[in-house]
């Protein structure tokens, strides 16, 4: 018996629970879409008002637009800094500015994502026929939230910026130099990384 | 099981990893061996996982055979000599798929392995130091415990429709629904419960959803990407995941904001693209709950949460692929990578929760359709489809206006006055959409029982009622015999204290409690009681 299994698991990769389960799932699937009717999966007029593109654009889109834009975006954040720089970011401020610009960005860009149709207008008639009202008020609204995100970053920035530089002056004034900005001490072997850990 | 394998030399805890090309040699106990020695460790991390990596002179090159704890076949690799080695392939089985051995039939897995698409990224160049199976486990446990509830209260929505009346969308779903059951009138805030929950939670997940599939891209990238038939199969089932919950949330998005870019009904493919989504996440759930168990309890939560930046350390070399080889410093600790997550569900729930809450909190719903105020009048509350887009003639709803109610005898036609002579009841109840925004407001009208009476079908079984809007989706429905005789089910006249407005169904509308909002008929030009 162990070693069928054995024999099994080498041919197929895996125990047969998996090729059970996996089977099953999409013999469910195939009823999903039986149900649906595979003509509904295709629309012949407008072939990207299909729901079959949409299942499998929602999968490219994501892996292959939205994630290596995402990315490409944040790496070049410090590569552009360098760039314009030609330094390193901790090199020029006592706080790495990377996630005070990250993060309001996220926040942004994430509002984005949810609610665009409403910010660029998009389905205005269908909108006003549901709702009576116009689609003008979000572009702005937008803008407004995406310049606290900024704002409020930027005055914990320069309060943290004040801070350490203020700690600074105190610790040399009293020979010691404090390289955790949170108070925390870090294991000996750590603290030589401690600028490159914090870009 | 324990993994990576774990075997404790010269009073070190070290842990190794193989792949077909490389073994990674792994010091858990920081500051202690080479790591420190050797200056940078994430330096002596990549020279590791170079293909080919040798132990060098002083390091074990092997593990000893007993020291090995999991039972697998430990096939070391060549011994060049005594000081040098390099650590060869290991089948060990350890995960849902037999680890790096190919399987059926190997020739073709091998030609796939050996045919690298060019431009593909590099495993090295996936460098975030968080990556790693703890974190993608705890987005996933997080995903494991929420998406049922949207799942769950999608389907309930389902049921809310009354697909026993013939009127739940899409039509036909053979098997796949929860069991039947007549959708309750109490508690009133029973349908703004569940759709409140499905939009609002379904919205709040979509940074985790974004964070765990980020924590899992390097696998979209490893190749080969099938030694297997296990693996061919278990990577079509993420289709299906994967697939099916982008869809969800994409088509989700679009509908609440009224942006039909999609073309196809919506209704429809979000509740098959659902069925897709579940099975998919069946799946990976069956497959994976081990790998999560055994990763989550890899490292304690409350360390996490207590580790600043500066201490932040890459996760151990995984059997996934997930840590990066070649991690670059952390500019963001792992604690700080969760507030993220979570920051970002917290904004769009406090941008979003004001549409089902209402009150002051709608208020805060700045971006989306239902946070927007028509003002401080009686009829100023969020409206469904205007009296214009329902193509309603205000010549229809004027004098020559008359109810309809047939089902008894012979039919029975009222003018608006003779309603407002009946017995008029008060009830506060809400308007809730299936797009997940709710309105409670004080309702005065008829009540649908004595309608019932009047018309000569004292307990009627059903009721169809049916629009002066011609056609439509909406323009009728059909209520159930609870819906129909519940004490606080109205044809409504006015609407806190005034008549109502054309947009909210002047001459008269239905209110039901709990009822989905579209099936509160506006401008009723009809009620059939069904014996």
């Amino acid at each position: 018996m162990t070693a069928t299994l054995q024999r099994f698991r080498r041919f197929y990769g895996a125990h047969p629970l998996h090729l059970l389960t996996l089977v099953a799932s999409f013999a469910l699937v195939g009823y999903v879409i039986s149900l649906l009717g595979v003509h509904s999966l295709w629309n012949d007029r407008v072939w990207w008002q299909s729901i079959i593109v949409w299942f499998l654009g929602a999968i490219l889109l994501h892996d292959l637009v939205l994630f290596p834009f995402y990315a490409l975006a944040d790496r070049s954040l410090g590569a552009g800094w360098r760039a314009v720089t030609g330094r390193a970011p901790q090199a020029t401020s006592a706080v790495p500015p990377r996630n005070y610009l990250r993060l309001p960005t996220m926040a942004s860009a994430l509002l984005f994502l949810l609610f665009f149709p409403g910010i660029i207008r998009q389905g205005s008639a269908t909108y006003l026929r549901a709702t009576g009202l116009t689609q003008q008020p979000f572009l702005g609204r937008w803008l407004i939230l995406t310049g606290v995100f900024f704002a409020v970053s930027a005055i914990a920035y320069a309060a943290r910026t004040l801070l350490v530089r203020r700690r600074a002056a105190d610790s040399s004034a009293t020979g010691a130099v404090d390289e955790h900005l949170g108070g925390v001490p870090a294991p000996d072997e750590l603290v030589v990384h401690d600028g490159e850990a914090t870009w | 099981m324990p993994s990576p394998l774990r075997i404790t030399v010269d009073d070190a805890d070290w842990q190794y990893k193989w792949t077909d090309d490389r073994c990674i040699r792994w010091c858990n106990a920081p500051g202690r061996t080479g790591t420190r020695e050797n200056g940078d460790p994430r330096a002596v991390r990549a020279e590791m996982c170079r293909p080919g990596a040798r132990l060098t002179a002083g390091e074990p090159t092997e593990p000893p055979s007993g020291a090995v704890d999991d039972g697998s076949d430990v096939v070391p690799g060549e011994s060049s000599d005594g000081d040098e080695a390099v650590i060869g392939e290991v089948d060990d089985g350890r995960d849902g798929t037999a680890g790096e051995a190919y399987g059926f039939p190997e020739r073709l897995w091998r030609t796939v392995a050996e045919h690298r698409p060019p431009g593909l990224p590099e495993q090295r160049a996936f460098r975030s130091p968080l990556r790693g199976p703890w974190l993608t486990s705890v987005l996933g446990f997080l995903l494991l415990i929420s998406l049922p509830l949207v799942a769950l209260t999608g389907l309930l929505d389902y049921i809310a429709y009354g697909p026993q009346l013939h009127q739940s969308i899409p039509a036909h779903v053979g098997f796949l629904h929860l069991p039947y059951f007549n959708w309750p009138t109490r508690p009133a805030w029973l349908f703004q419960l569940t759709e409140g929950l499905h939009v609002t939670l379904g919205l709040v997940l979509v940074p985790v959803v974004l964070a765990k599939l980020w924590s899992v891209m390097p696998k979209l990238f490893t190749w080969p990407p099938l030694r297997s038939v296990a693996e061919l199969l278990e990577r079509v089932s993420l289709v299906m995941i994967v697939g099916g919950i982008v869809f969800e949330m994409a088509t989700g998005i679009l509908n609440i904001q009224y942006d039909y870019l999609f073309g196809f009904n919506f209704y429809t493919a979000h509740y098959f693209g659902a069925w897709v989504f579940m099975t998919g996440f069946v799946v990976h759930v069956t497959l994976k709950l081990p790998t999560m168990v055994r990763s989550l309890r890899s490292r304690s939560l409350v360390d996490e949460l207590r580790t600043p930046l500066s201490r932040t350390e890459p996760e151990p070399p995984d059997d996934d692929g997930l840590v990066a080889p070649d991690p670059a410093p952390p500019t963001l600790s792992r604690r700080g990578a969760l507030a993220v997550v979570g920051g970002g569900s917290l904004l769009i729930a406090v941008l979003t929760a004001g549409q089902s809450i209402g009150g002051v909190a709608r208020e805060a719903a700045l971006l989306i359709p239902r946070g927007r105020s028509y003002g401080d009048g009686p009829n100023d509350f969020q409206i469904n489809k205007t009296a214009v887009a329902a193509s309603i003639e205000p010549s229809t709803t004027g004098a020559a206006w008359r109810l309809s109610l047939t089902g008894g005898a012979h039919e029975v036609m009222l003018d608006r006055a003779s309603l407002m002579a009946m017995h008029q009841h008060t009830a506060d109840l809400p308007i809730a959409c299936v797009e997940g925004w709710s309105t409670t407001q004080r309702w005065t009208g008829v009540r649908l029982a004595d309608l019932a009476r009047l018309a000569g079908v004292p307990h009627p079984a059903k009721a169809h009622v049916q629009s002066l809007e011609g056609g439509g989706g909406f323009s009728e429905a059909w209520l159930q015999q609870n819906q129909v005789l519940d004490s606080d089910a109205l044809l409504a006249l006015c609407v806190n204290g005034v008549d109502l407005s054309p947009d909210h169904g002047y001459p008269a509308r239905v209110i039901v409690p709990a009822l989905p909002g579209v099936h509160c008929t506006k401008w009723v030009r009809s009620i059939e009681f069904v014996r």
